[in-house]
């Protein structure tokens, strides 16, 4: 796969490799046509500093036939590996076809544990201990840099351990969830609502929603403006998890508490991404891991 | 001015004959030479005997160890995979190199002493070099015979009788050579599960690899190319010079008693016919396996093995005349005409208490070391998508990952305490549960009451004992994050 918008460099490139490896074949031809003169004391006879003298010790042959053998590897490795410019190798080799075999042979020495876990439901999985251990790995390297360790999460990751599901909290929901995706969307409707003022009215309107301390005479003001809310959230606020609309009713709030948290959700929208493992994971694995994170909600069926 | 003698196509290998260069002794030398086969005669002596010793002894270590079964698995086994290395009892984890460190720092130490002391005894007697030539060189010598008869042999027309007898050493050296290669692997994979492979013709393409690379490897430096590791390969050799002092033990020719040297009859004296000890029986250089003359002096080849001594010992022996033609002694010994016991004093120069004191502290710092050392090893990652959270009651709560590392062979229950801040708890599960000689990544969540900290980082510390043994203890720092 060239990078170059010319040949010339691979060519070039490859042109250069050969001719080095070339070249060492015929610094060995000069040098072993070579000969020093040498005088019965084994010294080349020159003289330096009044008493140092310059020995003429041959080298094994051996050495030389070691030597042909290195250079004649490097002609067969360049044969059948990418070593002279762009051309790949006769064996076809590619860091990405090595990455693909292992992950491939990795998945089939794993595929054995996973087959009776493929067997179980979900609700299952969640009581069985070694599933919750593999879960627990499984967790700890996909999904803990988010939802953080110990799985209840941070502003903006959800909670999976309080029962509270933005899209669905069945095993099949949540399965969905992790291969998939979900990505939450908010649309920015502070010009829907009105201006500023009413923006705040409807902020405290929805803080009464879940008994959180409000200004009274503001939320009255602002329970006019839900309709706008009522498509997604719900005419009595309870949320859509079709929509992954959350509950307005509930002391959840995921991205952060509080009137101006409310505002800024309203003026500028929320697009929150989960994004989809099944890039990473395969089917079994997700099959337990949907068991584990179900079970930290639920009481695991026997 | 070409010869005509020379084929300019190939590269030549051999001497060039004189063709009346500037001087009348210069000859013309290709830069390579071939390897002149050396035949070492047979020996037998106090050295000799030594030297055999050590084969005994490093090889039934070698061979033996892996056989050596321990709480039902091998005793000595580096599992690459898992990444787990048992010697006897001990677990080592790759965190545990340190003490691969300290061994090789002995290893190192005690290389520079003895070399100091008597020079380079390792080559001699336990080099895998030296030690697989020799047990090589044994087995030529019982199918081809003693010294004249491989050399009659080797010049020998081409017969059945020598091609048997080639095919047996070579069969008998490949052999050998496997069961080398095959022990090699037997320290990485379990010995015994490697015999059932083996005979199923079922080995893994890794193992198969090593057992022949390293049977090769055998093969080759200990059937062919014997003294030319010593002589071109090993560094050792070319720096023993560094490590050598004046009062080095080193196999010496005692030049002034052995010169002139030449032949005589036994009954007729010595000093009469002006001659010294030597008679010139050229044993020493037959029994040499690097081929040198070690009346030339020491020489960089000379590998310390002694065969000279034990020889010319017996050749005195047989003429009547005292030991000690070729001995150990030192440089200043012959200088100054010192005696053995006055050598062996100076054996005790500042030098070489240097560096026993050095090796002796070393030694007994790994093996406290590795007496004490806990099978439990700990590491504290906090969260970093979570950096503080306020949950009930104000409280806020910080969330860790702990690596806990199980080095004993048993399932084991261990429990987690933190201290540090006022109020701090753990508020999941502290109790963990890790099986034999794994790792175990715990999700801990730790808490402090509101007000208990000012905002900001503050140190606190993990404390992680075993339930069963409640003298492992480990104890590692974190930070607990207050927010603004």
């Amino acid at each position: 796969m060239s990078d170059f918008t010319s040949e010339f460099w691979h060519y070039y490139v490859a042109g250069l490799t050969l001719v080095s490896i070339i070249a060492c074949l015929i610094l060995l031809w000069i040098s072993g046509t070579t000969k020093a003169a040498t005088h019965a004391d084994n010294t080349t006879g020159h003289v330096w500093d009044g008493d140092l003298a310059e020995m003429n010790n041959p080298l094994p042959r051996w050495w030389v036939y070691l030597f042909i053998i290195t250079v004649v590897f490097a002609l067969v490795y360049g044969v059948l590996y990418p070593t002279f410019g762009k051309f790949q190798g006769v064996l076809g080799w590619s860091s990405q076809g090595q990455h693909a075999a292992e992950v491939k042979k990795v998945q089939e020495a794993i595929a054995p544990i996973y087959a009776k876990f493929n067997e179980m439901k979900p609700e299952q999985l969640a009581g069985d201990t070694q599933a919750m251990a593999v879960g627990e790995r499984l967790f700890m390297n996909y999904c803990a840099q988010c939802h953080g360790s110990d799985a209840r999460g941070a502003r903006s990751f959800p909670n999976l351990t309080d029962g509270d599901w933005l899209w669905g909290g069945d095993p099949e929901a949540i399965k969905v969830s992790i291969a998939q995706g979900r990505n939450g969307v908010m649309p920015p409707l502070g010009a829907a609502v009105g201006g500023p003022e009413d923006v705040r009215n409807l902020a405290h309107y929805v803080l009464s929603l879940s008994g959180s301390p409000h200004d009274s005479v503001r939320a009255s003001q602002g329970r006019n403006n839900f309709g706008s809310c009522a498509a997604c959230h719900g005419m009595d606020a309870k949320g859509n998890s079709a929509l992954g609309a959350p509950n307005l009713t509930d002391g959840i709030w995921l991205h952060g508490w509080g009137e101006e948290a409310i505002i800024r959700a309203v003026n500028n929208g929320i697009n929150n991404q989960m994004p989809g493992q099944s890039v990473l994971l395969n089917e079994a694995q997700i099959h337990v891991l949907s068991g584990y994170v179900w079970g930290m909600s639920n009481k695991a069926a026997n | 001015m070409p010869d005509s003698n020379v084929n300019k196509s190939v590269i030549p290998i051999t001497a060039v004959p004189a063709r009346g260069g500037k001087d009348d002794d210069e000859v013309m030398v290709s830069l390579y030479a071939a390897r002149q086969k050396i035949y070492p005669r047979s020996v037998s002596g106090l050295f000799s005997n030594w030297r055999w010793i050590t084969v005994w002894i490093t090889q039934i270590v070698f061979y033996g160890l892996p056989w050596l079964e321990w709480n039902a698995r091998q005793a000595v086994l580096f599992d690459l995979e898992a990444r787990r290395f048992y010697i006897f009892n001990l677990v080592l984890y790759p965190q545990d190199f340190i003490y691969l460190t300290g061994l090789l720092v002995i290893s190192a130490l005690a290389l520079f002493l003895f070399t100091a002391v008597a020079g380079r005894l390792w080559c001699g007697y336990a080099c895998p070099q030296t030690v697989y030539t020799e047990i090589f060189l044994w087995i030529e010598k019982k199918v081809e015979g003693d010294r004249s008869a491989r050399m009659r042999l080797d010049q020998a027309a081409f017969s059945a009788q020598k091609l048997g007898k080639k095919w047996l050493k070579h069969g008998l050296w490949i052999a050998f050579s496997l069961w080398t290669g095959f022990t090699f692997v037997g320290y990485f994979t379990p010995i015994r599960e490697l015999t059932a492979l083996s005979l199923a013709a079922s080995l893994g393409p890794w193992q198969t690899f090593w057992v022949f690379f390293y049977g090769f490897a055998t093969y080759g430096n200990a059937g062919f190319m014997r003294e030319q590791v010593c002589k071109y390969m090993c560094p050792y050799a070319r720096f023993q010079s560094a490590m050598f002092d004046k009062d080095t033990m080193i196999v010496t020719y005692d030049e002034k008693r052995g010169e002139p040297r030449g032949p005589r009859s036994k009954k007729a004296d010595p000093l009469a016919l002006g001659l010294g000890s030597c008679i010139d029986c050229t044993l020493c250089v037959q029994v040499c396996p690097t081929g040198i003359d070690i009346r030339k002096g020491l020489q960089y080849e000379c590998i310390g093995c002694g065969a000279c001594i034990d020889v010319c010992d017996e050749v005195m022996d047989k003429v009547g005349y005292p030991r000690g033609l070729v001995k150990y002694s030192t440089q200043n010994g012959i200088a100054q005409g010192w005696n053995t016991a006055q050598m062996i004093k100076r054996a005790f120069r500042p030098r070489v208490l240097v560096y026993t004191g050095i090796l002796v502290a070393i030694t007994l710092a790994v093996m406290v070391s590795l007496f004490l050392r806990k099978p439990l090893k700990v590491d504290v990652l906090r969260d970093r998508g979570v950096l503080a959270r306020m949950v009930e009651q104000g409280r806020i709560e910080n969330v860790f990952r702990l690596q806990i590392m199980n080095a004993t062979e048993s399932t084991q229950r261990y429990v987690i305490t933190v201290t540090g801040l006022p109020g701090v708890t753990i508020a999941s599960d502290n109790e963990v549960e890790v099986l034999a000689t794994e790792v175990r990544s715990a999700a801990i969540r730790v808490q402090i009451p509101p007000d208990a900290a000012t905002p900001g980082s503050h140190p606190i510390q993990f404390a992680i004992r075993s339930v069963g043994d409640e003298s492992v203890e480990v104890s590692e720092k974190a930070a607990f994050l207050v927010p603004r």
